[in-house]
């Protein structure tokens, strides 16, 4: 673990990006996307009929999470991550299309390692279950795409120091298979 | 006869939604702090401090401990001699839910059909698991149940002949291949024997249990304690990052069986392992 307190903010320079490694406690601000599996689903649909995407991802971080409604006067309710495994059927395919930076819990298949390391993105695990603190780290939400699909649907979060883990770093060292030697 | 009312039951479960959701039980959260002071790896320990942090937010605040607020699993214990007015039971603990999601900023995460998949919006229907025993007692207890963890659980109709060693090596290839996915430090439901449903159904009400307590059968105690200390060998750690604490418990409940059979079922509950109970 790094002792020093690595800070992030988006977008995420590419520098400071190939500097990270597996295992690095970071703290991102800035602007992040959620979207999960149905999203994820629509937004592949697009793709492949070569329509508009409903959001600029290039660049951007994806959250995988379906936050809880927010109480009132609060920007959203308990968020935190949700397995990302399911979504290894999607990511290569948007990692294609300028996808580099996701948020997630658990393992990630050879392909999204694979998609990782041709574009020089890094995979983050947040901790999974940790979500009333993680929405504290929330400064504001706004549904930008897929309204219908409630908790599914894409937001555009404004986040502050959100703590996160290197999971998966530039070059595809894979923390879920360091840390199980140590 | 005893009499109860269905809107009785209705408020009753509404409030044990958002209880058990908000609120980690007593046991989990003394577990999860003495595991942070034996932890020996210092990403695990930080990972325990901040779970152990986020139940704290959550209590203070009533909000809800994860995200996934689960599909809603109920076990009610009723006595045969209670009479119910004024209602069917099974719609007064769907209103209760449909209330509790409502009223506590739960998040809705049922679908109607599982190959449709529309939102029902209000997480209705729950599943209900009744008991029925003598007397005139009502009991509940819900524990919302997070998918993450569900989706890494595994039932197997092993042969007599594989034996104790078979049930053990199931457990621990479950428990392997869930690796981070369920948000460890994990307890492990285990039901061995019945049918194949019956041992399902053990499985999940072995999650029920009090971390730190043991079956009182003396085998499947040793049995929990062998298979906690395995467990924990794998190395999975808090949140899969790595650490020796990889489950927080290993409980196993058992039933007589066929003699054809051995079926295990493993039910994995997260960190939180959300449970909340009352009696009218």
């Amino acid at each position: 673990m790094n002792e020093k307190r690595i800070e992030l903010t988006t977008p995420l320079d590419n520098n400071i990006v190939k500097e990270l490694k597996t295992g690095d406690m970071v703290y991102i601000s800035g602007t992040i996307y959620t979207a999960r599996d149905a999203a994820h689903k629509r937004v592949c649909e697009l793709i492949d009929s070569g329509e508009e995407m409903p959001f600029d991802f290039s660049g951007a971080i994806i959250f995988y999470a379906g936050p809880c409604p927010a109480k009132p006067g609060r920007p959203i309710g308990s968020v935190g991550p949700t397995t990302s495994g399911r979504m290894d059927l999607y990511s290569p395919k948007l990692i294609e299309k300028g996808l580099r930076f996701m948020i997630g819990k658990g393992l990630r298949s050879k392909e999204v390692v694979d998609a990782i390391v041709n574009n020089s993105g890094l995979y983050f695990a947040a901790i999974g279950g940790a979500a009333a603190l993680m929405a504290k780290c929330v400064v504001s939400a706004e549904v930008i795409a897929f309204e219908e699909l409630g908790t599914e649907a894409v937001r555009r979060l404004v986040v502050k120091d959100m703590p996160a883990i290197v999971a998966i770093d530039s070059r595809g060292n894979d923390i879920y298979k360091q840390g199980r030697k140590l | 006869m005893r009499e109860i009312k269905a809107n009785q039951i209705t408020e009753l479960v509404e409030k044990l939604c958002i209880e058990a959701n908000c609120v980690i039980t007593e046991d989990i959260r003394t577990c999860l702090g003495s595991c942070m002071k034996s932890e020996s790896s210092p990403l695990g320990r930080e990972i325990l401090g901040t779970l152990v942090e986020n139940a704290d937010i959550a209590a203070n605040e009533m909000s809800p401990i994860c995200q996934d607020t689960g599909m809603t699993v109920v076990f009610v214990t009723m006595g045969q001699d209670l009479k119910i007015e004024d209602g069917y039971i099974e719609d007064a603990i769907n209103e209760g839910v449909r209330r509790g999601y409502e009223k506590g900023y739960l998040r809705k995460s049922v679908v109607n059909d599982p190959l449709e998949r529309v939102n029902t919006k209000d997480n209705t229907p729950a599943v209900i698991h009744y008991d029925i025993v003598p007397g005139e007692e009502f009991h509940i207890i819900v524990a919302p149940k997070g998918f993450g963890s569900e989706n890494m659980s595994q039932l197997k109709m092993l042969k007599p002949s594989q034996g104790v060693q078979g049930v053990k090596d199931f457990i621990l290839k479950t428990v392997e291949e869930a690796g981070p996915n369920p948000c460890p430090p994990i307890i492990v439901g285990v039901g061995i024997g019945g049918t194949m449903e019956k041992s399902a159904i053990l499985s999940k009400k072995a999650l029920l249990r009090a971390v730190g307590t043991h079956s009182e059968m003396p085998h499947l105690a040793e049995l929990e304690a062998e298979l906690l200390e395995a467990v924990n060998a794998l190395g999975i750690g808090p949140a899969g990052l790595g650490g020796e604490t990889t489950a927080l418990g290993v409980h196993i409940l058992s039933y007589p069986t066929h003699i054809a059979g051995l079926p295990v079922s493993v039910n994995i509950g997260c960190h939180a392992t959300r449970h909340a109970e009352g009696t009218l």
